[in-house]
């Protein structure tokens, strides 16, 4: 048995799978400021029949992360940066609290500028007598070549409670958003981890062995003692949770677009052959642009609770939210009111609809059906025209090679799946709109605690070999290894699986959801003068977001 | 600040050869380097993907033989298709600059082309112009050449048009590749002093480039008012470049960028791919987007070890004076050669370095007060080729194209294996 569990801004929903088929569903009020009661409260009645010996596994989302960060609940943290020459200090994140070494390494982790010790201890000392407790270390190019991080680490030892390096977070290239997300991660390191140990402690004392999980903004898992080192990557695990959970309860392969219609927002996500799609460099959260590895989507201000407003002769749609519906006794006329008083959906008062709807027809001198009409037209085109600029948008992704730009992939969403209240009334307009075959999920109401419940560890690794340098870096490993000048890329593509394997491993994965996939495989000859001196390498592998082994996307859930 | 368009395409599987200075790993480094200082994250820096150039686009300005297809690739349409993608993006007003971060590059692809030469097909930057003018009308345009060799295609598809003028400065001819742009290329008979060439000696470092810009290439533009500056942004005048003599920098790049202040810069030559590129092309970027570049510098930068000889100033010192003042007496130049029978006639054999082809070419301008004046090419190549070719001009008088039209039709086909029409004007092209 699998206990899926999603803390949401609004609600905490429970899922209990046997053989994925849905035994149990709960679905409570999230408290947030004790987001443990929360968790108790949404298993309890499940623990009430169930002994706890026949959990499999446990995975859990939350918005801690998230909200420590959105809600600035974080912690100061001192910067310690090797930035080399390039863009000025002006243009990087953080003024504060950092210091700029003299030390840096260049794009191919050659070392140019060895390390000073002396400002490295001149930083500490600064940072101590400032009384930060949190710091991030971060070197332009570290991927490339991590000794100076590494050292730097070392000469820190134990004097503060955590040190987030910047290679260690992500193998891709993004100087300024290595810093953002090295000192995101720091910042909520102590946050985090209480939470953490507070969640293995309450899952021991009910008396579960099974391991814990926690649902990272990428779709995947990550056990939860791993995912201390990594709080960061647990942001946004609630629209992750939303995404995995369509991908359950949805069949098939197909290209296809999935929509979560809130009362606020609307968010979309992309399928491609039945595989999210993640952001091309890393997640945006707070104004920050990081990269933490995270599901591509797309939020629009428009739910079944944004207020209508008729302006300047036209339909006004959120993005503001200033209560329910006004079926269910909200002050102002919403889309759900629309879909109420036209008959697409059963909730609530119809003539309390009618009477909000009223006061826009009577402004704009339409008849109460005109203007339920128009409302309903707009929401549909509004989150019509987002969908299809999404879409487009990643359509267009610059490529780098002739192959791709001539054959490159593109998508073309056949299905689409809705999740959400204001979905039944919103699903045929929208699939004929968007040319595309609707489909409302069942158990859509606990989606994301499905989603959360059946989603495999994720990973990825960044490869770099250097056959003049006779370097292999493992950036996300920190390791640097001698290769044979011979080397290929097959012997890179093959080492990495292995290396790729034994990281999943690590954080959680089990033997039977290693379904590696190759992201990228560059050879280049390096020529200097008239000689080729040697080849440049570049494999990136991950385990592809997705669902754990066993589950049959035939048959889907039941 | 100013909102940047960008268009990067290395062209990761394309190469001339696998040891060629022109090859896959050329923007590798460069790459990484926009990568890692996160460029594209910054909003006034926006990336575009390139279209690909159609054949009508390379025929407005080439004359290809015998067909389009035949000599160039996907790669050049689609380097071609980027620096319009950078183009559109400024003149719809998306964005007030851009960079097309492209190759191959194309400053030495002539006119008539029969093959490739100096590492280019077709003149990218020549497809680009003359595409803004088909698609937003006629526009007075400076194309500044910074690339260390000269750019003699660009100067060749220029060397009649009035409305073009074309600087470049280069390493001397009689020390580079391709042995051509020395001060007295000035123009042709109708477009006199629209070409400019600043020949700089070896060694020539970044207070040379910068005195030739302030003190000549400024000027000038400043007098000819162009509505688009174009800056065909070679990068071979780096100090580490392995196929030049310069000992530009960085730094130098990027303050050049900012002074010249182009609307568009498209990206040429540049081989030293791993100490030069990565740093250059940022330096640009920052330049172009208007943000701080003070701290762009090569790791091993030495401004002492590089700085020019006396002599190498004084030199460009009075080089700058003379070109200077043979810009602002252009207007008295009296002999423009000879005249026959209307025609002004020049004779140039052409050799296409990179394919190995040798073309002699009789190029005849009609001489003209009311547009750059009908052109008509013989060539032929030791590829077995025999063509001519009748080019009317943008903005050409009615006595040009009449005269155009008339010879077209007269030409016996017999004689070559293929008769040209190229009309600018009207964007006609016809084959016989
Ligand atoms: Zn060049
Ligand atoms: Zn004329």
């Amino acid at each position: 048995m699998i206990l899926g569990i999603d803390v949401g801004g609004t609600h905490t929903d429970a899922a209990l799978l046997e053989d994925f088929e849905v035994k149990k569903k709960v679905k409570v009020k999230t408290n947030q400021e004790d987001i443990l009661s929360s968790l108790l409260e949404a298993t309890s009645s499940i623990f009430a029949s169930l002994d706890p010996k026949r959990l499999r596994r446990i995975v859990l989302s939350t918005t801690i992360s998230t909200n420590a960060i959105v809600q600035n609940k974080i912690r100061r943290v001192g910067l310690i940066i090797a930035r080399g020459p390039g863009i000025p200090p002006s243009l990087l994140p953080f003024p504060e609290d950092t210091y700029l070494l003299s030390a840096y390494m260049n794009h191919r982790g050659f070392e140019v500028v060895p390390l000073d010790e002396k400002e490295v201890e001149e930083a500490v000392s600064r940072f101590i007598e400032a009384g930060i407790e949190h710091l991030g270390v971060v070197g332009k190019f570290c991927t490339r070549n991590p000794a100076h991080e590494l050292a730097i680490a070392k000469l820190i030892g134990g004097r503060f409670k955590h040190v987030s390096l910047g290679h260690k977070l992500s193998g891709r290239l993004n100087f300024r958003r290595r810093i953002a997300t090295t000192y995101l991660n720091a910042a909520i390191s102590s946050l985090y981890r209480r939470f953490a140990l507070a969640v293995m402690n309450f899952v021991r004392d009910l008396g579960v062995s099974a391991p814990v999980y926690i649902l990272k903004a990428d779709g995947g898992t990550i056990g939860i003692e791993e995912s201390i080192q990594f709080p960061c990557q647990t942001i946004l695990s609630g629209p992750a949770a939303s995404i995995m959970g369509v991908l359950a309860l949805s069949r098939g392969n197909s290209d296809a677009i999935a929509l979560d219609i809130g009362g606020t927002t609307t968010d979309i996500a992309v399928f491609a052959d039945g595989v999210p799609l993640l952001e091309g460099f890393g997640v945006k959260i707070g104004g920050l642009k990081t990269l933490i590895r995270g599901l591509r989507t797309r939020s629009i201000g428009a739910g079944g609770d944004s207020r209508i407003k008729w302006q300047d002769g036209k339909i006004a749609i959120g993005p503001e939210r200033e209560g329910d519906a006004a079926a269910l006794g909200g002050p102002y006329p919403t889309p759900t009111d629309a879909m109420v008083w036209l008959g697409l959906i059963k909730i609530g008062d119809r003539d309390k609809a009618g009477a909000a709807i009223y006061t826009l027809a009577r402004e704009a001198g339409l008849s109460v059906d005109e203007m339920a009409r128009k409302m309903l037209d707009t929401t549909l085109e509004k989150i019509c025209e987002a969908v299809k600029e999404f879409v487009n948008e990643i359509n267009n992704e610059p490529v780098y090679t002739i192959h791709e730009l001539l054959e490159g992939r593109k998508i073309r969403p056949t299905n689409l799946y809705l999740v959400g209240g204001p979905s039944e009334g919103l699903a045929e307009p929208l699939g004929k709109m968007l040319g595309c075959t609707p489909h409302l999920l069942p158990h859509a109401e606990v989606a994301n605690a499905i989603g959360a419940a059946l989603a495999r560890t994720t990973t990825e690794l960044t490869l770099l070999a250097d056959t003049e340098k006779r370097t292999l870096t493992i950036a996300e490993e920190g390791e640097t290894m001698y290769i044979p000048p011979r080397t290929k890329i097959d012997d890179i593509i093959t080492l990495g699986k292995e290396r790729l394997k034994e990281r999943a491993k690590r954080m959680g994965a089990k033997e039977d959801e290693l379904e590696i996939e190759v992201l990228e495989e560059q050879e280049f000859n390096m020529v200097r003068g008239f000689d080729t001196i040697g080849k440049n390498i570049r494999v990136k592998l991950q385990i592809k977001p997705g669902l754990i082994a066993g589950y049959n996307s035939e048959k889907g859930i039941r | 600040m100013r909102k940047t368009g960008l268009v990067f395409f290395p062209a990761f599987d394309w190469a001339i050869a696998p040891d060629h200075p022109e090859r896959e790993e050329r923007l590798l480094y460069t790459q990484d380097q926009v990568f890692e200082e996160g460029l594209l994250d910054f909003d006034n820096i926006v990336e575009f993907k390139p279209k690909i150039a159609k054949e009508e686009d390379v025929k407005r300005v080439h004359i290809c033989v015998p067909d389009v297809s035949s000599v160039v690739t996907e790669s050049h349409m689609i380097s071609a298709g980027g620096a319009i993608t950078a183009a559109e993006k400024v003149l719809s007003g998306e964005v007030d600059n851009a960079f097309a971060l492209v190759r191959p590059p194309g400053h030495h692809a002539m006119r008539v082309v029969h093959g490739a030469r100096g590492f280019c097909n077709i003149n990218i930057e020549a497809i680009m112009i003359e595409y803004i003018r088909r698609h937003y009308g006629h526009k007075r345009i400076a194309i500044v050449d910074t690339d260390c060799h000269h750019g003699d295609g660009t100067q060749d598809i220029y060397w009649h048009d009035p409305d073009t003028l074309f600087i470049s400065m280069h390493q001397d001819g009689r020390t580079l590749y391709p042995g051509s742009g020395f001060v007295d290329e000035f123009g042709g008979p109708n477009a006199l002093g629209t070409t400019i060439n600043i020949p700089l000696p070896p060694r020539t470092s970044d207070e040379g480039f910068l005195y030739v810009l302030d003190h000549v290439v400024l000027p000038i533009l400043d007098e000819f008012q162009p509505d688009l500056i174009i800056n065909s942004a070679g990068q071979d005048n780096h100090y580490t470049d392995p196929i030049t003599n310069m000992r530009f920098s960085a730094h130098g790049y990027a303050l050049l960028n900012d002074k010249l202040c182009p609307d568009i810069a498209v990206l040429e030559g540049g081989y030293s791919i791993e100490h030069a590129l990565p740093y250059v092309n940022v330096g640009i970027i920052l330049a172009m987007a208007g943000f701080d570049y003070s701290d762009i510098r090569e790791p091993d930068y030495d401004p002492e070890a590089l700085r020019q000889s006396a002599e190498i100033t004084a030199y460009i010192e009075t080089l700058a004076e003379a070109i200077y003042r043979k810009w602002q007496d252009r207007k008295n130049i009296k002999d423009v050669g000879r005249i026959v029978n209307g025609y002004i006639k020049r004779r140039k054999r052409i050799y296409y370095d990179t394919d190995g082809i040798v073309e002699f070419q009789e190029e005849s301008v009609r001489v003209c007060d009311s547009c750059g004046g009908l052109v008509l090419i013989e060539s032929r190549a030791d590829t077995g080729y025999h063509i001519y070719a009748i080019c009317v001009p943008g903005r050409s008088c009615a006595a040009c194209r009449a005269e155009g039209e008339y010879i077209f039709e007269s030409t016996p086909k017999f004689k070559y294996n293929y008769v040209y029409f190229q009309d600018r004007e009207k964007d006609v092209f016809l084959v016989k």
